[in-house]
């Protein structure tokens, strides 16, 4: 298995033997069977393989929303496999940001206020304006997320993971909910973000075109990293045929 | 469809705990309905069981002395069926070891023992026997009392001589199911007893050897009662007779009827009430489990599923639902029935116990409850089941918020509190029918607990304001004022005052009733009556001074001018100004003064009751004093009255009220509990959003908590206002002659109403915080809305 390592880079996750087994009943499904990966300070990765291939439950055990059944997890030397809710919690609250395919925006907030939602509990957050500013929301601060088009409420949420300044931002199937152009809009953001603030991205997908613009595309299948492709040279959004 | 089926069982077992509190409610509802209904039925079926077995008369009469001559020209009168003349004798008695005085009704039974009317039901023992002159049967209520047995003996002052009485059986009378001693107003075992005695014996004993002074008539069917009415009391009055009277004026059967009336407004009362909760709230949950299922209603429509399909689904859950709720709530009512009736049957003393739930009662209560069920949730089912597919299926758009006027005049409100602020104002129908909810929970409880203050009261007002006497003596005949001199000199009575009570008929326009006129004097200090705000009323220089209740009752005003038939003496019939009306809460009376009270009587200055206020250190001395005095019937104690009080209403109200309490503590906690767990599932998402953005547990409970405490808190002062409104209602309907309860709400009761309430809450808030921990956040966030 290729993995490459870049001995200048800070490693971010450190994930080794990683395994997570759900009991369903009688049945026992393994979605992860032994992941060994570790993500760079500023790097941007894109997770790709078929449904079932075990990319979300990664996601997940990285962002802190799981535990592993099996191997550990670190995150900047930290060990995330033993922490308990509450660490878990912090680690989220200081650390990680989220985007999720549905927005998971709350109704009742406007765009600025659900990025004040994460600015109030955050230890040195941006203002909620730069926030959304960043993602090209400056005009759109007062409105509800039923004032907003799909793609404006997912860079409200991307503006919203972003707020905290997180070391790594999280994003599983971003776009899958949005067409093509709205796509390439929010893509945009999350690559800006990547760019202007040396935020670590993970960015699960379907779509094979996107990965051309990640640093590192990795392949899962079966609950195993199958390939690990490096780009030497990142396109841009606009070079990116959809 | 079989697989629908077991879509509806699995989300029923999904949605268990809320389906759980729901049938709790209805179980409640619908077991007060029964437990009320069928205790009410049983009773009434009970009491005219024992009328009908025990031939209970249909008319009364008491005279003073006629002879025995007469009884075949009454028996001449058309219309009647059987007459029986009989003995009654008032008469002082003791019971050893006993010091109290007792009053007791001494009543002749034919010497064959044969009983034609009122006829006597034997518990133990047998009939005296007509030949020997000591034998007598003594009532269970009085026996059980002073655990009297069979072969005792007891001590009585007939006729101004004491004689012994040996206890030959103990029985019951339907003529004396409620047993008040004359001048008493509750029922008081201890110190009131009614016996038999064979007609020889007594006679002779009393004095009355060839005559009577009572008599009960049986009627034939269909007669006009008044005419009988009229005819024997052409025959009666010229010897004494007080006016013949039917069963609605005879006392026994009166305050039981009066008790009836208080327990069918209470059984029609309280459930009303409780199923009306019961049902709102199931209307709440269904429409919101109707509302999360849009999507699967969707599939099952895009499937080819029918509307009738859906729609039948859907009543099955909830047809389910309301059906273990009637299930249980039957059982429940039946067990609580059966218990209420245990105590109503030691209370009344009825010879047999006939529970019976009516068939047609049960079936009733389950057909109203299922089709109330059907309309307090029939909308939001139709509404599933007309809903286009297409429809169903889009992706929710994210519901539409706005900012709040609150939220300008507090401008640093963090979003968490802006979430709930807003959730609150987008939904205005929801918050307010959830506060309604919670407002009508908080309202039960003080249905149920409003009585105790308000007897309290009545206690005050009754035996503190305006009973001050220690003891009550009633007089065998009027006997002058200056006689009252010999009861003042007895060592440790500090003072005395007279009354006369006149037994009268009082008439306005085509309605009469039947009770005492009480003479009293204007300068009196015992006998207080006091007016709607509590204060003593002056005795009115003229005309009659009358309880509202009364006024009411026969509809006339102060000012109206009103019949007064007096039923003693020359029987006099004058017509008399209401000239005040007086608040009272126990009893009802017409008052006049006593020297106008005399006039009217042409007598002297003259009284029959003597109220005394005594030193408590030398009353076993007074007693025994008393009842050596022959021209004393009757001797009534105040507290005794006060024990006997209490006693009526623990049994009688409190009982009923307590189960009342328990279960709207029930309903209290299944709409809070529901309440909260609605909010939970509707906001699932959004608070697991939070909690993935780093919010710890307590921070999203907080706006998930946060928002029902607002709801609780504005839901109290909305309960207590629903609250009094319920009570009034409560109290119009339990207003008899027997008591008038007051709306009186202590502070206690509003405290506890909403303590149930707030208890209730914090118990769903930690059973919901427990939920909140095992929200599954990866789930709730992968799937859409």
């Amino acid at each position: 298995m290729q993995q490459a390592i870049d001995p200048d880079q800070h490693p971010v996750f450190i994930a080794e033997g990683v395994t997570k087994v759900y009991n369903m009943g009688d049945v026992q499904v393994h979605a992860l069977r032994g992941v060994d990966l570790t993500l760079y300070q500023g790097e941007f990765v894109v997770f790709l393989g078929a449904s079932g291939s075990g990319k979300s439950t990664l996601l997940n055990i990285l962002g802190g929303l799981d535990t592993a059944t099996d191997g550990t997890v670190s995150y900047c030397g930290k060990d995330l496999t033993h922490a308990n809710e509450r660490e878990l919690t912090d680690y989220r609250r200081h650390h990680v940001g989220f985007v999720f395919q549905f927005y998971n925006l709350i109704p009742s907030l406007t765009a600025k206020e659900n990025v004040t939602v994460v600015t109030e509990i955050a230890d040195d957050p941006m203002s909620a304006e730069q926030a959304l500013d960043i993602v090209g929301l400056s005009d759109r601060v007062d409105h509800f997320p039923a004032q907003l088009s799909g793609g404006q409420q997912q860079r409200v949420a991307i503006a919203r993971a972003i707020a905290k300044k997180p070391k790594v931002l999280l994003c599983d199937e971003p776009t899958g909910a949005l067409d093509s152009k709205t796509g390439i809009v929010v893509l945009q953001a999350l690559q800006q973000v990547n760019q202007q603030l040396g935020t670590t991205t993970a960015v699960i997908t379907h779509n094979a075109d996107i990965a051309e613009i990640a640093d590192r595309v990795i392949f899962l299948a079966d609950g195993r990293i199958s390939e690990i492709k490096v780009n030497t040279e990142r396109k841009q959004l606009s070079e990116v045929s959809w | 469809m079989r697989v629908l089926h077991r879509k509806a069982l699995r989300e029923l077992w999904h949605i268990r705990s809320q389906a759980l509190a729901i049938i709790l409610v209805i179980v409640s509802g619908v077991g007060v309905c029964v437990m009320s209904l069928s205790t009410y039925q049983s009773l009434l079926s009970t009491r005219d069981n024992y009328y009908q077995q025990y031939q209970f008369a249909d008319l009364f009469s008491n005279i003073k002395r006629a002879p025995l001559s007469l009884v075949n020209r009454i028996a001449e009168i058309p219309g009647i069926a059987t007459i029986e003349p009989r003995v009654i004798a008032q008469v002082n008695v003791e019971v050893p070891g006993f010091t109290d005085p007792i009053t007791g009704l001494i009543t002749s039974i034919p010497d064959n023992g044969m009983s034609k009317i009122n006829r006597l039901h034997l518990v133990h023992g047998r009939l005296p026997d007509s030949r020997r002159d000591n034998e007598v049967v003594v009532g269970e209520s009085f026996a059980n009392a002073h655990q009297l047995k069979l072969a005792d003996s007891i001590y009585a002052i007939i006729n101004g001589r004491q004689r012994q009485l040996r206890i030959v059986g103990i029985a019951l009378s339907p003529e004396h199911i409620y047993q008040i001693a004359p001048g008493a107003l509750f029922p008081d075992y201890l110190r009131f007893g009614v016996m038999w005695m064979a007609n020889t014996p007594l006679s002779t004993a009393y004095d009355m050897h060839g005559a009577f002074n009572d008599l009960v008539v049986h009627l034939h069917r269909n007669v006009n009662q008044q005419e009988v009415i009229d005819r024997l009391d052409d025959l009666l009055t010229r010897y004494g007779s007080l006016g013949a009277f039917g069963r609605e004026d005879q006392l026994s059967n009166r305050f039981l009827k009066e008790e009836f009336q208080q327990l069918k407004m209470m059984a029609i009362m309280f459930p009303v009430i409780f199923l009306g909760v019961a049902l709102f709230l199931l209307n709440i949950v269904v429409s919101r489990i109707i509302d999360s299922e849009r999507d699967i209603i969707a599939v099952l429509k895009a499937f080819g599923y029918s509307n009738l399909a859906v729609f039948g689904h859907y009543l099955q859950i909830i047809m389910i639902v309301v059906a273990l709720g009637i299930a249980g709530g039957i059982a429940l009512g039946i067990w609580l029935g059966q218990g209420m009736m245990g105590i109503y049957a030691e209370y009344y003393s009825f010879p047999k116990l006939i529970y019976t739930p009516h068939i047609n009662m049960l079936v009733g209560v389950a057909l109203i409850t299922l089709l109330a069920a059907g309309v307090a949730t029939g909308r939001s089912v139709i509404r599933a089941a007309t809903l286009p597919p297409a429809e169903a299926m889009q992706p929710q758009m994210p519901d539409k918020y706005r900012t709040t006027w609150l939220e300008n005049l507090q401008r640093h409100i963090s979003p968490p509190s802006k979430m709930i602020i807003r959730h609150l104002e987008r939904k205005p129908v929801k918050s307010c029918l959830s506060i309604l909810g919670l407002a009508l929970a908080c309202a039960i409880m003080m249905v149920g607990n409003f009585q105790q203050d308000a007897i309290n009261l009545m206690i005050h007002a009754q035996f503190k304001l305006a009973q001050k006497q220690d003891i009550e003596i009633t007089f065998n005949e009027p006997v002058a004022k200056k006689t009252l001199n010999s009861l003042r000199t007895l060592p440790g009575v500090f003072y005395v005052e007279g009354t006369r009570s006149v037994p009268v008929r009082l008439r306005f326009e085509q309605r009469s009733y039947r009770t005492s006129l009480q003479g009293l004097d204007p300068d009196r200090q015992l006998h207080a009556v006091l007016d709607t705000k509590l204060r003593s009323i002056t005795m009115p220089e003229n005309g009659l001074l009358v309880t509202e209740h009364l006024a009411k009752k026969l509809h006339f005003k102060q000012g109206d001018v009103v019949t007064l038939e007096f039923l003693e003496g020359a029987r006099k019939v004058k017509q008399l100004p209401v000239t005040a009306l007086s608040q009272q809460y126990l009893g009802v009376g017409i008052y006049m003064r006593l020297d106008n009270t005399n006039r009217l009587m042409a007598e002297g200055p003259a009284v029959n009751t003597a109220l005394l206020s005594i030193d408590k250190k030398f009353s076993s001395e007074i007693y025994r004093r008393l009842r050596e005095m022959p021209q004393i019937a009757g001797i009534n104690l105040r507290q005794s009255v006060l024990d006997s009080f209490y006693d009526t209403i623990d049994r009688v109200i409190l009982t009923f009220t307590f189960i009342n309490a328990l279960l709207g503590a029930v309903i209290a906690f299944g709409v809070v509990y529901n309440t909260v767990r609605m909010a939970l599932s509707e906001r699932a998402r959004e608070l697991a959003s939070l909690r993935v953005l780093g919010y710890r547990q307590s921070e999203v409970a907080y706006i998930l908590l946060g928002e029902m405490a607002i709801l609780t808190l504005l839901s109290l002062p909305i309960g207590f206002i629903i609250g009094i409104g319920l009570c009034e209602v409560m109290i119009q309907g339990l207003a008899s002659d027997l008591y008038r309860v007051p709306l009186v709400l202590s502070p206690f009761t509003f405290s506890l109403s909403a303590l149930v309430v707030l208890l209730s809450a914090v118990l769903s808030a930690l059973l919901v915080s427990r939920r909140l921990r095992q929200l599954d956040l990866v789930d709730v966030l992968k799937t859409r809305e």
